[in-house]
């Protein structure tokens, strides 16, 4: 892994799955109205575990071998479990959806302030001056 | 990038609820049209909405899920029949024949359109700033 890379640890990957929730979850609200339309969302932690993990497991000691995958792995999409299904099959409960996508955007905030961060603290070493 | 079909999902459901809205201001402009045979009559109309998946080979992994009118569809309510004699439309027996359109279920109807455009405008505004943020990155 590259020093770069390393220097910027799970933040880009962990960026990578809260846009892709934000994705899921605009997806739901922009369908809550849909007849028949299930909610889905993104186990966040489970999904991250997956990439830490799989970061660290299997060498490969010969050409043929399969990999385990990239580091980000394949993100797991769920249905959201429906706390007060309607009669025309619509998962979708709006106020939760604006709960979890406000939640989402804050944290994808934190994230770029992390990284930030580490890039102003990368460029500090560079130049050897604050 | 994720952020920017976010901002397409959103997109579709603005296009959606605006075509709601079209035949909900129809019915509205129809709710006292008036007509001389009840197969004329002004019937209300509805939009059906369906779940747009960008790749219908991976609906469930692939998350590009917006939404989409699938058709409209014209109310099964019978005409109205009011017996109005006098009326320059009434038919041989006296009867004119009076839009199938429920003021208060368009109203009701009307508000929730526009609280979902609401939603997905404000969702599609959080995705912009996010993704203008993530561009001063660094700086």
């Amino acid at each position: 892994m590259s020093p770069i890379k390393s220097a910027m640890g799970m933040t880009p990957q962990v960026m990578e799955v809260r846009s892709k929730r934000m994705e899921l979850l605009s997806a739901n609200i922009a369908n809550a109205d849909t007849p028949g339309y299930k909610a889905r969302d993104i186990d966040f932690a489970s999904v991250i575990g997956a990439a830490r993990d799989s970061g660290s497991a299997m060498m490969r000691t010969h050409e043929n071998h399969i990999g385990p995958g990239s580091g980000s792995g394949e993100i797991e999409v769920k249905y959201r479990a429906p706390s007060q299904p309607s009669t025309d099959g619509n998962t979708v409960d709006s106020h939760r959806e604006h709960a979890a996508f406000m939640d989402n955007a804050v944290r994808y905030q934190a994230s770029l302030n992390f990284l930030d961060g580490r890039i102003r603290g990368l460029r500090i070493a560079i130049r050897g001056q604050v | 990038m994720s952020l920017f079909s976010a901002i397409d999902v959103s997109a579709t459901a603005l296009e959606a609820q605006t075509l709601r809205l079209n035949t909900i201001s129809s019915n509205l402009a129809n709710a006292n049209t008036v007509s001389g045979d009840p197969n004329s009559a002004y019937r209300a109309q509805h939009v059906v909405f369906e779940t747009m998946y960008s790749d219908a080979h991976q609906a469930f992994a692939d998350a590009n899920a917006g939404v989409q009118v699938s058709e409209v569809v014209l109310s099964e309510v019978p005409a109205r029949q009011e017996y109005s004699p006098g009326h320059p439309l009434a038919d041989e027996n006296g009867f004119v024949y009076r839009s199938t359109v429920n003021s208060v279920e368009e109203i009701a109807n009307m508000v929730e359109a526009s609280r979902s455009y609401q939603s997905s405008v404000e969702a599609m505004n959080t995705v912009k700033q996010l993704i203008l943020r993530t561009l001063t990155l660094g700086r």
